[in-house]
């Protein structure tokens, strides 16, 4: 079926491209199609409406009807401006002036958190950075235990209290970074719904605490229209600094992308493509448009 | 006449509500054009009128098929899906629901891929007071079910309820592996297993319909568990799954304890569908 509309969106494309003089209603009948498609896609509805509406503004315009192909006008002017809603260029990690940096994770329970803060850890590693992981998430059953063993695996150290203060023992593993010369904190914590009041507030106080240079929110590529609810929820209460979105190797077309850029205006940092450690690339908004669009 | 701008104002936000809760456009199309036609024919004229048809016809296409009584000793489950939707979780979860009835539960640690997975069961099976059967991390997932069911034939249990790796259903050669274990399984017992249930969470958009077709494929879903419906996520994709693959809801998530489980109500389901945030 998402092949089908794929096909469908290229063909709307392909005629659009062909199209000599577009009219209001070719126009008006290619924004239908290209709605649907971003709907299939998972964009959030209302995200959907905006952006067809600035489409359709940007079409109308007095440049697209005098161009001389005015079909391919308009395809530009969709991918532009997603790409242009997507971030436009690729976003980086800021580092602290004196190290540490302390780079926070968060978000929903299962969407790739514990595996991104290896996979950011082996990244940073190779730009001859020393990382060290901090397990904060005392909750999950064996989360403490799967941090030591990606951490193991990769040769970086792994700080932990057991079943502690996820407060204090981020806290903690900073002086325990200094000690040891390691110029990066990545902090592991647990997954929590963004309406889960007491669990929201342990990130509040995390973050007062700890003062992260970064914050990123980790988000699952196949999430759906939810995406704007639970971006909004960590964006209001933690003002994050960057998305992650994972478990991009597979055939989710991730629209949940655009929906958590146009809500929360946080640029998209890096994709988890796998469930190896190597499995991870830097966010590039071309591609995505590309890929949210089926072209 | 002013009656007709109402429905279809209605109409377009019934579009919408189903829209936001991940139903899909194909099957929102649907179910909107056979409520207009619904509603001509059974002249509803207020929106209680529209939603109550609309309510009683999904609750029918939700209604998963009256649950079998279980002949089976053991009665093998295995447990499918993508990465994190909740397997493990939903595994405490089903083996608490069976032990309150007095059984008694065999869980085979199966995923021997994730970091820590072993442990985590383990951690469970231990809460919960059950056997387990497990091997090293980097075993043959397949020699582990062939254990467990060894062990559970030998100790006459009740139920085996074996924890498979996340996989995303794109990758040939894991879903290749999943189909060895069922045939591992219908081997040893033949019949079984008597139960696949594929893990969906509800946070997730139109791809899970896709996720389901393949596991279908791979290993005979019998039913969806549809976990994580405690956050605002309301999995309307198990609608088009219902109607596209005929694969039903049995069970909801509704939190990380092993006792936030329940069976699934299509009646109390579509109540979450429609409740505007
Ligand atoms: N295919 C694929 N799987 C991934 C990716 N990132 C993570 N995973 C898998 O997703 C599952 C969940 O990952 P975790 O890192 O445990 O997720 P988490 O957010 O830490 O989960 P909680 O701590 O329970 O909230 C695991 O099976 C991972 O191997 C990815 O980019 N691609
Ligand atoms: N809020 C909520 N969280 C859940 C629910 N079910 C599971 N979780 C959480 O989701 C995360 C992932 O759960 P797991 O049971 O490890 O998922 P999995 O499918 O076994 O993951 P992999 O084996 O890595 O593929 C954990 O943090 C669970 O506590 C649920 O119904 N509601
Ligand atoms: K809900
Ligand atoms: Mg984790
Ligand atoms: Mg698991």
């Amino acid at each position: 079926m998402l092949e089908e509309l794929t096909s469908k969106l290229e063909s709307t494309f392909r005629r659009l491209r062909g199209y000599g003089k577009l009219t209001e209603k070719n126009i008006a009948d290619s924004l239908k199609e290209i709605r649907r498609a971003l709907l299939e896609a998972d964009v959030n509805y209302k995200v959907v409406k905006d952006f067809v509406a600035s489409v359709q503004k940007k079409a109308v315009g007095e440049e697209v009807l005098r161009s001389v192909t005015p079909g391919q006008m308009i395809v530009k002017i969709v991918h532009d401006e997603m790409v242009r809603l997507l971030g436009g260029t690729t976003a980086t990690l800021k580092t602290a002036g004196i190290p540490p940096t302390i780079i926070m994770l968060v978000g929903l329970q299962g969407s790739g958190k514990t595996t991104f803060a290896a996979k950011l850890a082996k990244y940073l590693q190779k730009k001859n950075r020393k990382p060290l992981l901090v397990a904060a998430d005392v909750y999950r059953p064996a989360a403490i235990q799967q941090l030591k063993i990606l951490g193991r695996s990769i040769n970086v150290p792994v700080y932990e209290e057991g079943i502690g203060d996820p407060v204090k023992i981020a806290f903690n593993a900073i002086s325990y970074a200094r000690q040891h010369m390691l110029d990066t904190i990545i902090l592991d914590t647990a997954g929590r719904l963004h309406i889960d009041e007491q669990m929201m507030e342990e990130l509040v106080k995390i973050k007062k605490r700890i003062r992260p240079h970064e914050i990123l929110f980790v988000a699952d590529g196949m999430t759906g229209q939810d995406a704007v609810n639970t971006a909004s929820q960590f964006a209001e209460r933690l003002n994050f600094d960057g998305v992650v979105l994972t478990k991009m190797d597979g055939d989710a077309r991730g629209g949940a992308a655009l929906s958590i850029k146009a809500i929360t205006g946080k640029p998209i940092k890096f994709m988890g493509v796998g469930e190896k450690l190597e499995d991870i690339e830097q966010f590039h908004p071309d591609r995505m448009a590309s890929r949210i669009l089926g072209m | 006449s002013a009656h007709k701008k109402i429905d279809e104002d209605l109409l377009e936000e019934i579009e919408e509500i189903l829209i936001t809760g991940d139903v899909g456009v194909d099957t929102t199309m649907e179910i909107i054009e056979h409520l207009r036609q619904q509603a001509k024919r059974q002249k509803a004229e207020s929106p209680e009128d529209l939603q109550k048809i609309l309510k009683e016809e999904l609750s029918r296409q939700l209604l998963a098929p009256p649950e079998e009584s279980v002949t089976h000793r053991p009665y093998v489950v295995l447990v499918v899906g993508v990465n994190g939707t909740g397997k493990t979780t939903s595994i405490a979860k089903l083996a608490h629901h069976y032990k309150q009835q007095g059984k008694n539960v065999l869980l085979a640690a199966a995923d021997t891929f994730r970091a820590a997975a072993i442990e985590q069961l383990d951690i469970w099976a231990q809460r919960l007071g059950c056997e387990i059967i497990k091997h090293q991390p980097g075993a043959d997932p397949a020699a582990v079910v062939f254990d467990a069911l060894t062990a559970a034939k030998a100790r006459n249990v009740d139920y085996v309820i074996i924890d498979t790796a996340g996989r995303l259903h794109t990758k040939v050669n894991l879903m290749s592996e999943l189909s060895k274990i069922y045939r591992v399984i219908d081997k040893q017992i033949p019949g079984a297993p008597h139960e696949v249930i594929l893990v969906i969470d509800a946070g997730n958009g139109q791809n899970a319909v896709n996720q389901a077709r393949e596991f279908v494929k791979a290993v005979k879903v019998n039913s969806i568990f549809l976990t994580k419906l405690d956050g605002t996520a309301r999995g309307g994709v198990v609608l088009s799954i219902k109607r596209q693959l005929g694969i039903p809801v049995k069970y909801i998530g509704l939190g990380e304890k092993m006792t936030d489980f329940e069976l699934f109500n299509p009646q109390e389901f579509l109540e979450g569908l429609f409740a505007k945030e």
